[in-house]
């Protein structure tokens, strides 16, 4: 028995409006809206970092995790786009600052949006694998968005950490699939700002083929359909593209509400589908299955089968839940204090 | 001055883990850690780590700022006093500055605090938020 | 231990001094100073300045300045106490003399602030406080005093209108005064009305960046009263030091240090604060001003605001406070002011302050205070006439 033993989510409180956005470049705001499912996106302030947020999010999963020492950590894995150096992982800094150094074992991930599930497989791999009693898995992201391009509107920042372990666990990982092949839909090549994308073409092929490959793969393998889950989560990266492979993969809107943040958080990239987790846990009864596949462009999707344990009751509420670090106490920002936050206005030295 | 990257390390415990050292004798805390309770001159202290909430007890808005805060003048900056007494100095931020008052209760919150440039390395520490939940 | 005596003055008038050097400013007013006492030679110098070194790159600065001087092989040894240098340096010399070691020392002060730009004179100035617990969240020096303020404004009920009179009063001042750097006056208005710096500090609440240097010679009894001219008697001195932390202090609406060294320098003088009649005192800031007159303990916790804007601590008042322009109009070179500080005490104990600037009634008692950072260290002179 493998799964998650401790779980939380870190959130910025600054969010923009599309109409916001759309305004500067004179795009047009309800059918991005409506085309994106999408109305406002979640801002890092300058302080904020993939960092700085996945340590909160850490904070938040050990909060949960029934007093759980970090010493006892075995590994960190944190699986993101935006790590704040290309060289030394974010992983040295949230471990240090959580006081899980110094036997540990830290690798930072990347892969487009699935970077932080993947931590989050190996994480658990290592606990299967009996070579350690505890693994951190962390998936975050403060991830930018070219001005005036489509992904200026949903390039969103957030975290979700989860403390995998064999015992005393929230939810039990009872099946995983990787699914992955060379796609060029969206990337960024070394000491550019922005990324690039295919356009449409990170659609089909891209996003649902890969989606598509991991979950029917993992549903063959588990024996099961749509209609045996309480929840599933896919990756977000609008509001849009998660309910339409949700359904035509046969699940219901019921079962994506409640870890379907994108409408009003954006993409947070890494954590798109880990935090949309963090908010399903949060509403979960014990013996629920929760479904989640992630998706990241280049691409590949990680799947999960997760069935939720009795020690759900006891912990969701020992730390902040994701909805209310989704909707509660927010300030919103125009476009001219977002683009300060997020550097994209050209400074002299 | 440039933090050379020692002397940030350095600071680790007390800036990412907010370590502070509890004396024996007098059961008074000190941030960051000292090795002499300066009341009593006594050196038996243990390493405690200090609560992350307390209510703010004076601060100003700096609107001037040095260079590498320019980017987000005007911004508050408070002395809190934590649940356990001690008290320290940090920027108040998610809050607009002038919704700062003595008397706001506020946790702290783990955030990037400067950087050396684009080339060197990153500060973090711990910035004052407004409670919330 | 002897009696010490100040026996001569000098000053260079301070301001933005692009012209002359660090070396050159010293120079200035340590001549200055000798030509004044009217002395043959100095035994030895102690130099006040914050950091030659952050400011233009030059430590080393006492050998230096003996050179310029003219005094290759002279003793000497630069004092530094962040905004106190001058102060300590002035102390340092008195109790060379008072030991018995030296007939006749040099206290010197120069700072050269206008060779960097202004964001590394802040930088340097923010040395005083503590680098890694308030300057590195990103603490100014305004901005710890403001705080400070914001404390004292709360507890006490000070007002805007109180912070302003203290500015105004001392520009009142200094617009007298021959060596100001900002020789002018301001109304309560247009300092309510400045640019705010750090809440509720503005511009004409703060100190300036000044270049300036200033020099006293003190010596003993058989010196002094050998010259045949003005002298002053040094009968107090005391030093006290606190937390350079705000955080850390015990109380952000009063400066510690300053009561410490207060008590001991009248301790030492065999006097209260009541026979003190007049002060120069480290008004770095308005509200630090408001403090110290609280700290010494000339004015209740709370009661100094009130006074000084009724007008107490005018010229004309029960208390003349800054009778100089204070370091609000005559500016503040950071390791000089303590020392220029002992050139108006002078000045005003020997009746020979310029342009109607004496302090009528023609004071017997006179103290000084000079302090460091946000009152990490403080140093206080009581001087009295020679009759």
């Amino acid at each position: 028995m493998t799964g998650i033993v401790g779980y939380g989510a870190h959130l910025p409180r600054h969010r923009i409006k599309v109409e916001e956005i759309a305004k500067v470049w004179g795009t047009d705001a309800p059918s991005y809206k409506k085309g994106l499912m999408l109305r406002e996106k979640s801002v890092p302030p300058p302080d904020m970092d993939t960092i700085t947020l996945s340590v909160e999010a850490a904070r938040n999963a050990l909060r949960r995790s029934g007093g759980v020492n970090p010493v006892d950590i075995g590994a960190i894995y944190i699986g993101s786009e935006s790590h704040p150096y290309a060289v030394k992982p974010s992983g040295t800094t949230v471990a240090e600052a959580i006081g899980a150094i110094p036997n540990i074992h830290c690798a930072d991930f990347e892969f487009a949006c699935k970077a932080g599930s993947e931590a989050m497989f190996v994480a658990m791999s290592h606990v299967k694998a009996g070579e350690m009693k505890y693994a951190l898995a962390i998936a975050g992201d403060t991830s930018q968005g070219a001005p005036s391009d489509a992904l200026e509107f949903s390039a969103a920042a957030g975290a979700a950490a989860f403390l995998m372990g064999a015992e005393n666990l929230v939810a039990e990982c009872l099946y995983t699939h990787s699914y992955m092949t060379d796609t060029p839909d969206f990337w960024r090549r070394e000491h550019e700002f922005y990324p690039q994308h295919g356009g449409r073409f990170t659609g089909e092929e891209a996003y649902f083929a890969h989606t598509k490959g991991a979950s029917n793969a993992i549903l063959e393998k588990a024996g099961m359909t749509p209609k045996d889950f309480k929840y599933a989560v896919f990756h977000q990266p609008n509001g849009k593209f998660p309910q339409r492979v949700a359904f035509e993969l046969g699940f219901t809107q019921e079962q994506i509400d409640p870890g379907w943040l994108s409408p009003t958080l954006g993409n947070t990239y890494s954590g798109a589908s880990p935090i949309g987790l963090t908010a399903s846990l949060d509403v979960a009864e014990p013996g629920d299955l929760i479904f989640m596949c992630s998706y990241g462009s280049g691409a590949g999707s990680d799947a999960f089968i997760w069935k939720v344990t009795d020690r759900i009751n006891e912990v969701r509420n020992l730390a902040v839940r994701t909805r209310q670090l989704l909707s509660e106490n927010l300030i919103y920002i125009e476009y001219g204090t977002y683009a300060k936050f997020r550097h994209k206005i050209l400074k002299n030295g | 001055m440039t933090m050379f990257s020692s002397r940030n390390w350095r600071e680790y415990a007390h800036r990412y883990r907010l370590e502070a050292s509890r004396f024996a004798k007098s059961g008074q805390t000190y941030y960051p850690k000292r090795l002499v309770d300066p009341d009593t001159g006594d050196n038996g202290q243990e390493t405690v780590n200090l609560p992350m909430e307390g209510t703010i007890v004076t601060f100003t808005v700096i609107r001037v700022a040095p260079n590498q805060w320019s980017d987000i003048a005007p911004y508050a900056l408070a002395i809190a006093e934590l649940t356990d007494g001690t008290r320290i100095m940090a920027q108040v931020t998610d809050c607009d500055v002038d919704d700062v008052k003595i008397g706001m209760e506020v946790r702290l919150e783990f955030r990037r605090i400067q950087s050396e440039g684009h080339s060197g390395v990153i500060s973090y520490g711990h910035k004052f938020v407004p409670k919330w939940y | 231990m002897r009696t010490v005596y100040v026996i001569g003055i000098g000053m260079t008038k301070w301001g933005e001094v692009w012209r002359s050097s660090l070396r050159d400013m010293h120079t200035e007013a340590a001549r200055n100073a000798i030509n004044n006492a009217g002395v043959d030679h100095i035994d030895s110098m102690y130099v006040g300045c914050m950091s030659g070194g952050l400011f233009i790159g030059q430590e080393h600065l006492a050998s230096l300045l003996t050179d310029y001087l003219g005094m290759r092989g002279l003793p000497a040894t630069r004092v530094e106490s962040a905004c106190a240098s001058g102060g300590m340096a002035f102390r340092s010399a008195f109790i060379e003399v008072a030991s018995g070691i030296s007939d006749i020392v040099m206290a010197s002060g120069v700072e050269k602030m206008t060779d960097c730009t202004g964001d590394e004179a802040t930088q340097a100035l923010a040395t005083a406080a503590d680098q890694e617990y308030e300057v590195f969240h990103g603490a100014t020096f305004p901005g710890l005093y403001a705080m400070m303020a914001t404390a004292h404004m709360a507890r006490y009920g000070t007002t805007r209108e109180m912070l302003s009179a203290v500015s105004v009063k001392n520009h009142r001042n200094g617009a007298k005064n021959p060596f100001a750097q900002y020789p002018f006056t301001v109304t309560s208005e247009q300092v309510a009305n400045s640019v705010m710096i750090a809440d509720p500090l503005r511009i004409l609440d703060c100190s300036p960046i000044t270049d300036g240097a200033a020099a006293v010679l003190l010596a003993s009894e058989e010196v002094a009263k050998n010259l045949g001219k003005p002298i002053i008697k040094i009968i107090g001195m005391g030093v006290g030091t606190d937390t350079i932390a705000l955080a850390q202090r015990d109380d952000l609406t009063t400066i510690k240090s300053t009561t410490l060294a207060t008590q001991k320098a009248l301790a030492m003088a065999n006097k209260s604060i009541r026979d003190i009649q007049f002060a120069e005192v480290h008004d770095c800031f308005s509200i630090a001003e408001i403090m110290v007159a609280e700290s010494i303990g000339k004015f209740a916790p709370g009661a100094a605001g009130p006074a000084i804007l009724a007008g107490e601590t005018a010229l004309e008042g029960t208390f003349p406070m800054n009778p100089s322009g204070g370091l609000k109009s005559k500016g503040h070179p950071v390791g000089a002011t303590g020392v220029a500080q002992v050139v108006e005490v002078y000045k005003q104990l020997t009746g020979q302050a310029e342009n109607g600037r004496q302090i009528p009634g023609s004071p017997k008692i006179g103290m000084t205070q000079n302090m460091g950072g946000s009152g990490g260290s403080s140093v206080v002179h009581i001087m009295e006439v020679v009759s």
